[in-house]
């Protein structure tokens, strides 16, 4: 089983609606996750129903015991997270804050703080109107832990993949460089960058293959809205030459993205002449990358 | 005052949203307008402000090392709850990807075997924007680090004390609606949401009413991209009694002009509706 992974570095380039439109065409052959906990939109074009839910216990909160609590104030002082606050001579503790080390609970000297696990987000599986799997999550708001929850993810597709003998598993990558996406990209086959011609584009694309490349993957490369700045274009198709980045596709400025994405359609449905066919072209060589 | 700029998504606009904001601030009002971008992880603002930012600063955080007290008790290990310390036969070995530096270990530690040591993160980089009074900050993540929420938290807390709390900061805080936007928008008198009126526009957007509303937030919208889509984002802020600040409209003429990283507040219309903003942004505050 091969993992396509697609990630941006920057937000809005496309990379959902890329990531859906070959989750389309991939139809029932390729299992598909959602690895953007904190938004994850993939679902709403590929409008799946869901199997099963699950909960999803990241770390875990301190609480304070009002009624046990003699305002002694240690938890206060040695809280390096500001979470503790003092309310009428008693001390409480702001969820939100609460990293959940713990230090707290083990110095409470009456025993007040109780430190539990902490329900942090949902994760389902489910089934795509193309009949395919898709593994997506929902963090729960103000919740971190991102990072495992998309390891959890991860893990399940990769099982789900294997236990159905489907040999793909297309995956929508987290945004950013951090821990979500550096968790993302673990075991991937092949990645995909989407990026735009911007300056900020193309700034975040060095970032991102950077990091791809500190991890030793390999990677192409797809150019969105590549007529907006022709002159950036270059420099990208330049700059994938010198940095083993091979260019997948170039797909022109199109009304189609957002026009097919108010239908709840992939653009591969929607326009299935011009743009759906570059696409297709994409998808094409792709697999050849698997 | 205080404005953070945020949005459930990336993509929707929110650092054009900021830049061009602060440069409008920039010509109406006497204060200090503090520029901060708080995407550590993907700062971009610099790239429109053409921004030169000489005055640099490395910053850092604490984790824990182990000195030659350490008799491999274990104790350090059991109580790390992020699972950052393993103990093997002969030495403690220290993950410090992912310390949070509590100083649970440290202090806890019966033998006193801990040390500090700091680990750089990454930059923060600030300087003068134009000759008038348009400061602009930065926090930038090393490649490979993972903790947004400390280098954050460094570089607001930097900003406000460097400049102080009479100046007029806008926050441009990094997407999503789990810790690092909760760093970077928690301080703030008003939180500006950037959305576009499509379906995972609205999607994303719900998910950053909801953050706000926990956090007890003012907030208004601003809908970018505004013609493309559909209804439905402004059905929903109606609905839910959200007040959309202003619009950018959809235009292939402003994507250009992002492309290559220019302002956008020359266009009259921009002008215009930004005033109409920061005037209804007063009066919600």
């Amino acid at each position: 089983m091969k993992e396509l992974v697609i990630i941006s570095g920057k937000g809005g380039t496309g990379k959902t609606s890329f990531a859906a439109s070959f989750a389309y065409l991939a139809g029932e052959n390729a299992v598909l996750a959602d690895y953007d906990v904190d938004a994850s939109d993939l679902h709403i074009l590929l409008e799946p129903k869901i199997k099963k839910t699950y909960q999803f216990y990241g770390g875990k909160k301190a609480n304070i015991i009002r009624e046990k609590c003699i305002g002694c104030g240690k938890c206060q002082e040695i809280c390096r997270f500001d979470a503790v606050k003092n309310v009428d001579d008693k001390f409480e503790i702001n969820k939100i804050d609460c990293e959940g080390c713990g230090y707290c609970y083990r110095i409470c000297p009456v025993d007040a703080i109780k430190f539990e696990d902490n329900l942090s987000g949902k994760w389902y599986i489910s089934k795509t109107r193309r009949n395919s799997t898709l593994v997506f999550a929902k963090l729960g708001i103000a919740e971190e832990n991102s990072g495992k929850l998309v390891s959890k993810i991860k893990e399940v597709a990769h099982n789900l993949a294997n236990e159905n003998n489907k040999d793909l598993l297309i995956s929508d990558g987290a945004p950013g460089i951090g821990c979500p996406v550096i968790a993302s990209l673990s075991n991937a086959n092949y990645v995909l960058i989407v990026t735009e011609p911007s300056l900020s584009g193309f700034h975040d694309l060095k970032r991102i293959l950077e990091l791809v490349k500190h991890f030793g993957y390999s990677a192409g490369c797809i150019i969105n809205k590549y007529d907006i700045n022709e002159n950036i274009t270059k420099e990208i198709e330049i700059f994938s030459h010198n940095n083993e980045l091979e260019i997948i596709g170039k797909i022109p400025y199109s009304d189609s993205f957002p026009k097919s994405l108010v239908l709840k359609q992939t653009v591969v449905e929607y326009d299935k002449l011009d743009i759906g066919k570059t696409v297709e072209r994409c998808w094409s060589k792709l697999q050849t990358k698997l | 005052m205080k404005i953070s700029v945020a949005s459930g998504k990336g993509g929707t606009g929110k650092t054009t949203f900021a830049v061009n904001f602060s440069l409008f601030l920039n010509n109406i009002k006497k204060n200090k307008i503090v520029l901060v971008d708080l995407d550590v992880e993907e700062p971009d603002c610099h790239i429109f402000l053409r921004a030169i930012n000489s005055n640099r600063k490395k910053c850092f955080r604490e984790i824990p090392k182990v000195n030659e007290k350490c008799n491999l008790c274990g104790k350090c290990a059991e109580i790390c709850e992020f699972n950052a310390i393993a103990v093997a036969n002969t030495e403690v070995i220290i993950f410090p990807d992912l310390c949070h530096s509590c100083y649970a270990c440290i202090e806890l530690c019966p033998q006193e075997a801990f040390n500090i040591e700091n680990i750089e993160m990454g930059e923060i980089h600030w300087g003068i924007i134009t000759s008038n009074n348009f400061y602009f900050v930065e926090g930038k993540l090393k490649i490979g680090e993972v903790m947004a929420v400390p280098m954050i938290k460094q570089t607001k807390n930097f900003s406000i004390e460097k400049f102080g709390e009479n100046s007029y900061f806008i926050f441009d805080s990094p997407p999503g609606t789990s810790c690092p936007v909760i760093e970077a928008t928690k301080d703030s008198d008003f939180v500006v949401l950037v959305t576009e009126s499509t379906p995972f526009g609205l999607y994303d957007l719900k998910l950053a009413v909801e953050t706000m509303q926990k956090l007890r937030k003012k907030f208004g919208v601003v809908i970018n991209k505004a013609g493309i889509g559909n209804q439905e984002v402004y059905h929903y802020c109606k609905d839910e009694k959200i007040p959309i600040l202003g619009e950018i409209p959809y235009s292939r003429g402003i994507a250009e002009l992002y492309s290559q990283g220019r302002d956008i507040i020359s266009i009259p219309f921009i002008k215009e509706s930004f005033r109409k903003i920061e005037e209804k942004i007063i009066n919600l505050v």
